[in-house]
């Protein structure tokens, strides 16, 4: 039967989420902007919250009962509301977690998830992305070929967040180039191994406080059991898929901060006696951001219920992704067009979150639920 | 309760039912009812009178049934999915054909309006005529030559003489105006000012019978889409009407006796998500007929590459089911919160905005991308594109609906955001 309320769990989930975000990572998010760092306890305080520890069963240490995904996507959205890169940092260990728990063996289960689920912040890293600007996770140019007992890994991956800071990457290579997907396939590997080289720390328009790394592989060797799902490999499409939708809970939260930001600017701001709010350029303006951000959360919310309950949901996933990217980039903009030149200025968060807004566009893999 | 997008085996069955009907009894005559314009398919609306009872099933007529089933209010708490089961009929039946869904008989907006403000002995006079052998409409009368979404400009005037009201004035663009007054028995509910000083306050609805002397039908309406459905000009000249066929209360000042009219307004709220479904079905229609047509050609459609290695074809497509979609989640989740006793005149406008807007550019890019197919009568897609139009503009202009929603958040008054 149709309903759109959330139930109690996830209105606690939400209700403390969205209490972290306005505390704690919104007040600290401009500072964490230009000097390029996160801060460290709000990531503390963030892991306190067990969003990923939460998803974890207990035979594998962790105290969730079922993943869900609509679960994770409203999460998700409340920590895009309070600042995308930390956001994005505390979440950064769930696509390597939340992989292994979907589609690990037992026995990658048990090696990894543990370590998720203790009192103190554990980052692990993904590398998906490729520094083409074709790139698409459809066809990478990363490829592992397998060689005797290990599988060789060759490529150039970017947007690798905290690959520094990680012990584990999950890395995404095609073991069957042109198959598409299907020919993709994750491995699960120790950042210290030979062949693995991680330049230095990218410079990005957005995503500022956010570490990412260019990471290189070089005739990269690692033995057989590191490949996610053991011999039967993965279904890369549905990994990729349950990031996306991570992605665009976070591109609706961060919409609709700024969304929120322009409705009480519009308010307060006179011009010509008036609130400038009470022009119906701005006054639609607004109201088309309020429309699309609603929209954008229902596209989620029903990906992610498909994907719960065992539905095909990769369409679903794309269609929302992209059509998230693209709200968040309308609404962002208009977040500094409202605010006129003051949107331009750096007192202002405006032109964060328009900075923030167009990497929706180029993320993947990053984040998942 | 948790957040759950099947629809109930009941409104499964419904919709599985009303969707054979559509293809299989509206589609075929769509063609014929748009190029002889101002002719009715009697037999298919006899039909429809016949197995629906008047009205669509679960739509603007299912909550009369309700109501009187119950013998009274419904319960605000129960859970309740007359709305939705109704927002999903108007899908199917609409992607058959809008101009022949619009035709079909019932209470429409005149008869919501009835049931959301008359007296118990208004509702039995004029309601009971619906559920009938035979098709019978009911109309609404807002619009002016120089009145559209201005409500508070209506000139048309109540003056209470004696035990009569008489109204003086001219509507325009009066939906099933025809069906109601000429072609059946029915009604028009007409808007008209008894005060014109007191702006908005003194705009009242009144029940108009059929052949009342002094009504007039001055003239029908060639249009660009929906050509099956009427839209008529009505002349009121000293047209007297029983004292007790106004809806709700007379007095214009005190604002507790203002019920009535805040009553018929709100039926707008139950009914603007309605007719953003109305615009789905034929979104749906539009994008159902390029997927087909695609197929047969073996194009594939590759969902989940990154978009820009997407075709310009593909980019379109996601993004017309995309805006389809989104439309349909925001009409039901107006219509979740109707159903559930929730406050939705916010939700009922977004939904409104995106859905009338999102199909005028779903149909007018499908007529693009299907180049000579869309531009031919031989096919129905160009008859969409006209068709969808109508979705941006009646019950509510697109620009109308993001004023009431601006205006919701930003908290302000029709004073303060004009």
């Amino acid at each position: 039967m149709v309903s759109f309320e959330l139930d109690d769990e996830q209105k606690l989930v939400q209700e403390t989420v969205s209490s972290f975000a306005a505390d704690l990572m919104e007040p600290a998010m401009r500072e964490s902007d230009e000097s390029g760092e996160v801060p460290q306890e709000v990531i503390a305080k963030g892991w306190e919250l067990g969003l990923l520890g939460g998803c974890i069963p207990e035979e594998y240490e962790g105290f969730g009962e079922e993943l869900s995904a609509l679960t994770g996507v409203i999460a998700l959205e409340e920590l895009g509301w309070g600042d995308l890169s930390m956001a994005m940092h505390l979440m950064a260990p769930s696509v390597l977690a939340i992989s292994v728990l979907d589609q690990g063996t037992e026995e990658q289960k048990k090696q990894y998830l543990p370590a998720f689920c203790g009192e103190e912040y554990k980052a692990a890293s993904s590398a998906l992305v490729e520094p083409y600007y074709n790139f698409c996770p459809s066809a990478l140019r990363a490829v592992a070929e397998r060689d005797g007992d290990e599988y060789v890994i060759n490529g150039k991956k970017c947007l690798v967040p905290l690959a520094k800071e990680s012990d584990h990457m999950l890395v995404f290579a095609a073991t069957n180039p042109g198959m598409g997907f299907s020919g993709v396939d994750a491995f699960i590997v120790p950042v210290g191994t030979k062949g693995i080289e991680i330049g230095d720390r990218e410079k990005n328009m957005g995503i500022k406080a956010l570490a990412t790394y260019p990471v290189n592989f070089k005739d990269c060797r690692v033995p057989l059991v590191c490949r996610l799902g053991g011999e039967e490999g993965c279904d890369f499409l549905r990994l990729l898929s349950r990031s996306r939708l991570a992605l665009a809970a976070l591109a609706v939260g961060m919409s609709r901060r700024a969304l929120e930001h322009s409705r009480d600017y519009a308010t307060q701001r006179i011009a010509f006696g008036e609130p400038i709010g009470s022009r119906q350029a701005i006054a639609f303006m607004i109201a088309e951001m309020a429309i699309e951000v609603d929209a954008t959360r229902l596209l989620v919310w029903e990906a992610a219920w498909r994907c719960d309950k065992h539905m095909d949901f990769e369409k679903e996933a794309a269609l929302a992704k992209n059509y998230a990217a693209d709200m968040a980039m309308m609404v962002c903009d208009r977040g500094v067009q409202i605010m006129g030149g003051h949107g331009y200025i750096r007192d202002n968060p405006v032109e964060l979150w328009f900075r923030n807004a167009r990497g929706f566009a180029t993320f993947e893999g990053m984040v998942m639920v | 309760m948790t957040i759950d997008f099947e629809l109930s085996p009941r409104i499964k069955a419904t919709k599985n039912m009303i969707h054979m009907f559509a293809e299989s009894a509206i589609r075929p005559i769509a063609r014929q009812y748009d190029e002889n314009e101002h002719e009715k398919p009697w037999d298919l609306l006899n039909m429809v009178q016949k197995f629906m009872g008047g009205g669509l099933a679960g739509a603007f007529g299912a909550e009369t049934k309700e109501k009187k089933e119950e013998g009274g209010e419904p319960k605000e708490k129960k859970p309740r999915e007359t709305n939705l089961a109704g927002a999903v009929t108007i899908e199917e039946i609409f992607w058959g054909d809008a101009g022949i869904a619009l035709s079909f008989p019932g209470p429409g907006l005149g008869g919501a309006a009835v049931q959301a403000s008359g007296t118990p002995e208004q509702k039995e006079k004029f309601l009971a005529r619906f559920s009938g052998d035979k098709p019978v409409w009911g109309a609404m009368a807002i619009t002016e030559p120089e009145a559209g979404s201005d409500t508070a400009n209506i000139k048309t005037t109540a003056v209470l003489d004696g035990d009569e009201w008489v109204l003086n004035g001219e509507k325009i663009f009066v939906t099933s105006g025809k069906s109601a007054l000429e072609d059946s028995e029915g009604f028009v509910v007409v808007w008209a000012t008894v005060d014109r000083s007191a702006g908005r306050a003194g705009i009242k609805p009144f029940i108009v019978e059929h052949g009342t002397p002094g009504m007039q039908i001055t003239k029908i309406e060639d249009k660009l889409g929906i050509r099956c459905s009427d839209t008529v000009s009505i002349s009121f000249m000293d047209c007297r009407i029983p004292k007790e066929n106004i809806l709700g209360s007379p007095e214009v000042v005190d604002k507790t006796k203002t019920e009535g009219f805040k009553k018929v307004m709100a039926t707008f709220d139950a009914t603007r998500p309605l007719v953003a479904a109305m615009a789905i079905g034929v979104g749906r229609a539009a994008l159902d007929f390029i997927k087909e047509t695609l197929k047969e050609e073996g194009v594939e459609l590759r969902y989940g590459i990154n978009p820009h290695r997407m075709t310009s074809l593909e980019r379109d497509i996601m993004q017309m089911e995309a805006d389809l979609k989104a439309a349909r989640l925001l009409t039901w989740r107006a219509v979740w919160m109707l159903d559930n006793g929730l406050r939705n005149d916010l939700q009922a406008s977004m939904a409104k905005a995106k859905a009338g807007l999102a199909v005028t550019r779903i149909t007018q890019k499908a007529v693009e991308l299907m180049g000579p197919l869309g531009y031919s009568r031989e096919y129905l897609l160009e008859k969409w594109m006209r068709d969808s139009k109508i979705n941006d503009i009646f019950e509510g202009t697109g620009q109308i609906q993001l004023l009431v929603t601006a205006r919701r958040i930003l908290g302000f008054t029709r004073e303060q955001l004009k």
